[in-house]
């Protein structure tokens, strides 16, 4: 059993995703530039990606880590499509704010 | 020493997340992000999980942002273009941010049965043998479907990313 599994408990972990988590929705609340936005979301991922590893490896199931490698494989495609759909803003509004893109407000 | 690496690599994520959410240069904000990647790939290292260790620097810190990067020296942004939110709104949001912390935090820390397993512990499950047996065994549909979505996702990017016929130039 590797030192940090054995002196620490798997709470730290938890409470350390927490925090990265709760950064990740104060980002996409504030922040109203969209590349900004999208980094946070990617923050949040992390966090439940730390989770996945942590749980994994204190109860010695491979599973856990076999979904963290889905969940970046689907990261990498979300980003892909993501950043065409910011790159296509751009080109008709010619800013990434999000303040921008009101048209389906009320 | 490896206890004292945890807390070390957990506070300069949590501090370079803060730093990317709070940065005004988007550049800036992507050079954090990638600090707090390899932060995590240090976690992931001292949870025996080398295999994710390398895809995550692969995956998310090669490939993932360079294409940030690449997007924002494409789209040429002016730092103090950015209005932001209200400063009323930012407060709700820094607000509702921490409420959700603390609850999150004051729930997990009541839950049980979080203890390492004991017997039948196994340090080796994080390796490419190990890991490529359950992938292909146990998770083979799942793999195949991946492929199938990055497929579409090629394809949605190809053709969102397109330029149409008389559209105006950057």
């Amino acid at each position: 059993m590797s030192d940090v599994i054995a002196n620490i408990p798997v709470n730290y972990y938890v409470f350390f995703a927490t925090a990265l988590f709760c950064i990740g929705v104060v980002g996409v609340l504030t922040r109203r530039n969209s590349l900004i936005v999208f980094m946070s979301v990617e923050i949040m991922l992390n966090a439940v990606n730390v989770l996945f590893v942590a749980f994994s490896s204190y109860k010695s199931d491979p599973a856990g880590q076999v979904f963290v490698f889905f969940i970046m494989a689907v990261a990498a495609a979300e980003v892909a499509v993501g950043l065409a759909i910011i790159v296509m803003i751009y080109r008709n509004l010619r800013t990434v704010d999000t303040g921008a893109l009101n048209h389906l407000k009320w | 020493m490896a206890v004292q690496l945890f807390y070390f690599l957990s506070a300069l994520a949590v501090l370079s997340a803060l730093m990317v959410v709070f940065s005004r240069n988007p550049v800036h904000s992507v050079l954090y992000l990638i600090l707090m990647f390899f932060c995590l790939t240090g976690h992931y290292i001292l949870l025996n999980a080398q295999f994710l260790a390398i895809v995550n620097i692969i995956v998310y810190a090669g490939a993932i942002m360079v294409l940030f990067l690449f997007v924002i020296m494409f789209l040429n942004l002016k730092t103090d273009a950015e209005k932001g939110q209200p400063p009323l709104m930012k407060f709700i949001a820094v607000i509702s941010g921490g409420l959700l912390l603390v609850v999150m935090v004051s729930i997990l820390s009541k839950v049980s049965n979080m203890e390492a397993k004991k017997e039948g512990f196994d340090s080796q499950i994080g390796l490419v043998e190990n890991l490529g047996k359950v992938l292909y065994k146990d998770y083979l549909l799942p793999f195949e479907l991946a492929s199938i979505l990055f497929l579409a996702a090629m394809v949605g990017a190809v053709m969102l990313g397109k330029r149409e016929a008389g559209e105006r130039h950057f």
